[in-house]
């Protein structure tokens, strides 16, 4: 049936295409995670108060709850598969969080943006080429370092007062290990789970199976 | 729960008279400036300026101010004490200072949501910042999500219930708290797909360059505001200085 | 409408010769052999069976067919060149209004299209003005999007299609969502404005009848091509020849006595208080306008939600074996609600809770305390009753809309409660859907459940209402 008088046609099912051109749907699912996560943001920070306050008095601990924050570059990036992706949807989502009510104000957008980068980094580094479990768990390092560099230096001045192995490297550690299960592990598994219920059906995430 | 606020009309407010530009300026601005001040004195002079401009973006109202800033004010205490209570030197005014810079740095943030609308954001940003147009737009699209997310929220927690699960344990509460989140990002997602090809049909990706039908136009009180700002940061500073209670971060 | 700009304000010629679409993920063509001439400034009606490729073509003509997720065949042309470069000339309106609106005011989403084709800032808002006044949008450009009824948000959507001045103009099952109120206006809305036949108009619905009155020629899209159904057709009425068991005479299972709701916060009453009565081998349809409350009436009687005012309480027969008698279903735990009152949303896909067919029919049984083998079998021959059985380890979210919907009705019957509570239960569903599902809820009544139908569905009233209640 295929092979019948065909004049225009279009058989373009290819592996992977670039990932510099932006469809209209890559932008808007992109914006849609960074928007969905932005409210899980808004969630959790009321949630951080309360879970962090018995952690409190070891700032490291509660670091454990930082990769919450990860989440959105890293599952817009594996999902997306396109540069640029983890960037936008982590910043989106903080933009959100903020416009929603944010106990961090404008600062925490900048947070989205380091985020995002550092989620990206783990993205360039294995060139957009991959996107299974090794690309997941370097995104979640990548991403979790960004923030602890932040963290430390704007919300924990303190611990430059303390030997570097007494709360920086604690701090960094407990991050990067939330980063890595909660954003690369529980991420790769999100997108599995949305690519089983054929809501990816436009990307390449959604038709691989792995 | 305060969904309804980030996507309203533009309130009718002084502060809306400013130009999301100006305030997004005025508002990093105010955030270096915080950001690399360990003292009490800069970060005290910033949040009185900020009080000041509260009425302007109507929060007069004790209970919506509470409403907008009670997690921001939780975050001040608690990084104030811990502050405090860690450090080897432990001075009270430390900790004030450390909160005050908490809440010097948030409250830009709940102004400018109390008097800005998204679309007059994305506005300003494509016209004068020069963000491209499809991302602006399309997270604007995204935007108009939220509140139907909100309201499939409770439709979908109930659809558990005629299946027999609900959330009595907090165990059995986290997990269905997880079904419904899952079953919502399906649906925004699925929406999300169906959104693109509904701007692409109106146009969205065509190549042509895109006009802007609302404007945004800048004004010398634009300018003035900036201005104002940076004044303020100035004072703060110099008047810590003179103090000699300046201690900036990042610097030597 | 303006005439300020030339492009798009002439009517395009749509040819099909040989034209099919195939899916990535499938195997078998979703069209085929589609042959087909539209002249400009028709207006044509696409009707057929769901799962057809109706939407298919319509995607292929607007030129929205992702080519990375599906193969073409034939040819397809709009005026003459491939439909991606006919894009600008195009509008385009589906089933779900909230997915073709971008702004949250009225006036800045029509303005959305105008901006893309890049208008001048100053021509762009007298062409919205016109275009809600063509559709007969009753507020001004600053009404929230949010604000608006499906039907109201449908005519914004069009006065948006319309504001570009499309030479084509696709219509996707417009009024699969709406009240019977609302289509009406929809369509009042769609004759008034493509009446100067500047644009050439394809309607897709399996609903023919309302369109007939709108349309110059009615095709059908069957397996392997198209139909053209001769002038004067009328489609076959869908409940010509339908058997139903009678229902049974039994007793009153579940009462609603002054039972009225308000929502927290509301000054309004959602429900005023009603007295209604769940008799077991009985129908009752509830029917009423827009905002009356029906919905939340079924919220009430399924268990879900307590009444603000009166009471909703269940027969000792229904309460039987509920932990200390509790007669109130709202007060029941899940597990006992499951098994004594089945519910069926309106968004099907809105209960649905696990990764398989299987393992969806076999969850409320397992629920309620059946045995997990027990809790399989009544799975195996649920599936085979409803012809899922091909499905069976698919994700119910990738089923079609009707199977969904048979899916829904399947997980509800699944404990075989003895009351069943259904909110629109034959929304947007083709002819052979509509049929199995009024046939599955006679067989219910029949076997003595007690049925709650909140329905605008004249047809489902005709054949299957024991009982009336008008809210």
């Amino acid at each position: 049936m295929a092979d019948s008088a065909v004049r225009s046609s279009s058989t373009a099912i290819e592996p992977q295409p670039a990932p510099v051109r932006w469809r209209t749907v890559d932008i808007v699912i992109t914006a849609v995670l960074g928007v969905a996560f932005g409210v899980v943001f808004w969630a959790w920070n009321l949630a951080f108060g309360v879970l962090a306050a018995p952690l409190a008095f070891f700032p490291p601990l509660a670091a454990i709850l930082n990769g919450v924050y990860l989440m959105p570059g890293i599952v817009a990036g594996l999902l997306v598969r396109k540069a640029g992706a983890a960037i936008f949807a982590s910043t989106l989502a903080a933009a959100v969080s903020l416009l929603l009510g944010s106990p961090y104000g404008g600062i925490i957008v900048v947070y989205g943006l380091v985020q995002g980068l550092g989620g990206e980094l783990g993205f360039l580094l294995t060139r957009y080429r991959h996107f299974g479990w090794g690309t997941a768990v370097l995104a979640g390092v990548t991403a979790g370092l960004s923030t602890s560099l932040l963290d430390l230096n704007l919300y924990y001045p303190v611990s430059q007062d303390y030997p570097f192995w007494a709360f920086t490297l604690p701090y960094t550690v407990f991050t990067v290990i939330s980063s890595v299960l909660l954003a690369g592990v529980v991420g790769l598994l999100l997108v599995r789970a949305l690519a089983r219920t054929g809501a990816l059906s436009s990307f390449a995430a959604g038709r691989t199976r792995v | 729960m305060t969904t309804s606020l980030a996507l309203g009309p533009a309130p009718d407010v002084r502060l809306a008279r400013i130009n999301p530009v100006a305030q997004l300026a005025a508002m990093t601005l105010v955030t270096l400036v915080v950001l690399t001040s360990l003292d009490v004195v800069t970060p005290a002079v910033v949040v009185a300026a900020e009080l000041c401009l509260l009425p302007a973006a109507g929060l007069t109202r004790a209970g919506d101010l509470w409403r907008r800033t009670w997690p921001l004010l939780f975050g001040a205490t608690s990084v104030g004490v811990v502050n405090v209570v860690l450090s080897p030197d432990a001075a009270l005014v430390t900790g004030l200072g450390l909160g005050l810079r908490v809440i010097g740095l948030a409250l830009p943030g709940v102004l400018l949501v109390a008097s800005t609308d998204p679309v007059r954001l994305a506005d300003a940003l494509t016209i004068h910042c020069r963000v491209p147009t499809r991302v602006a737009y399309g997270a604007l699209a995204a935007l108009r999500l939220v509140p139907l997310l909100t309201a499939e929220f409770e439709s979908i927690r109930l659809a558990r219930r005629t299946r027999g699960v609900e959330g009595r344990t907090p165990v059995a509460a986290v997990r269905l708290l997880a079904g419904v989140g899952f079953a919502l990002l399906v649906g925004a997602l699925r929406r999300g797909s169906r959104l693109a090809t509904a701007m692409d049909a109106r146009g969205f990706d065509s190549g042509i360059a895109r006009t802007n039908a609302r404007g945004s136009a800048l004004h010398a009180r634009d300018a003035v505001f900036v201005v104002g700002t940076a004044l303020v940061c100035a004072a703060g500073i110099t008047l810590s200085v003179v103090l000699g209670t300046w201690a900036p971060i990042f610097v030597g | 409408m303006g005439r300020a700009r030339g492009s798009g304000e002439v009517p395009v010629r749509v040819v099909a010769r040989g034209f099919g679409v195939r899916h990535a993920s499938r195997r078998a063509w979703a069209l085929s052999g589609v042959d087909l001439v539209v002249e400009p400034g028709e207006r044509i009606l696409l009707t057929g069976a769901s799962g057809a490729g109706k939407s298919t073509l319509l995607a292929a003509l607007a030129g929205i067919l992702d080519p990375q997720n599906a193969e073409l065949t034939g040819e397809l042309t709009v005026d003459g060149g491939p439909p991606q470069t006919g894009r600008n000339r195009l509008g385009m309106l589906a089933q779900d209004p909230d997915s073709h609106l971008v702004m949250s005011r009225a006036g800045d989403d029509v303005a959305f299209g105008l901006e893309n084709a890049g208008f001048p800032t100053a021509a762009i808002w007298p062409r919205v003005d016109e275009a809600l006044a063509a559709v007969g949008f009753p507020y001004g450009r600053d009404r929230p999007t949010q604000a608006l009824s499906g039907g109201e948000k449908q005519r914004l959507v069009l006065a948006g299609a319309l504001a570009r001045g499309p030479g084509l103009l696709l219509l996707d099952e417009p009024t699969a969502q709406l009240d019977p109120a609302g289509a009406a206006l929809v369509r009042a809305a769609v004759a008034r404005s493509t009446a100067d036949r500047r644009a050439t108009v394809l309607v897709v619905d399996h609903d023919a009848a309302p369109w007939l009155p709108l349309v110059d020629r009615v095709v059908e899209v069957v397996p392997g091509g198209l139909v053209e159904h001769p002038p004067g057709w009328r489609p076959v009425d869908r409940t010509a020849g339908l058997r139903l068991p009678p229902g049974a005479d039994g007793p009153v299972l579940l009462a609603a006595e002054g039972a009225g709701y308000t929502y927290r916060g509301s000054p309004r009453a959602a429900l005023a208080p009603v007295t209604a009565r769940v008799t077991g081998g009985r129908a009752l349809a509830v029917t009423g306008p827009n905002g009356a409350g029906k919905s939340t009436l079924a919220l009430l009687l399924a268990g879900l939600r307590a009444p603000s005012t009166g009471r909703v309480h269940a027969s000792d027969a229904l309460a039987d074996g509920v932990r200390r008698h509790v007669r109130e279903p709202h007060r029941w735990r899940a597990g006992e609600l499951v098994s004594r009152i089945g519910t069926v949303f309106q968004q099907p896909e809105q209960q649905f809770l696990t990764g398989r067919l299987r393992d969806e029919l076999a969850l409320g049984p397992l629920r309620s305390g059946e045995h997990a083998a027990a809790a399989r079998a009544t799975a195996d021959e649920l599936l085979e009753r409803l012809g899922l059985v091909p499905f069976a380890e698919a994700n119910p979210y990738t089923l079609s809309g009707g199977q969904q919907r048979r899916l829904s009705v399947a997980t509800a019957l699944a404990t075989s409660p003895r009351v069943l509570v259904l909110d629109e239960p034959t929304f947007g569903q083709d002819a052979a859907t509509w049929r199995e599902v009024v046939t599955l809820l006679a067989e219910q009544r029949s076997r003595g459940c007690g049925l709650a139908v909140v329905t605008h569905d004249v047809d489902l009233l005709d054949v299957l209402a024991d009982d009336r209640l008008a809210l």
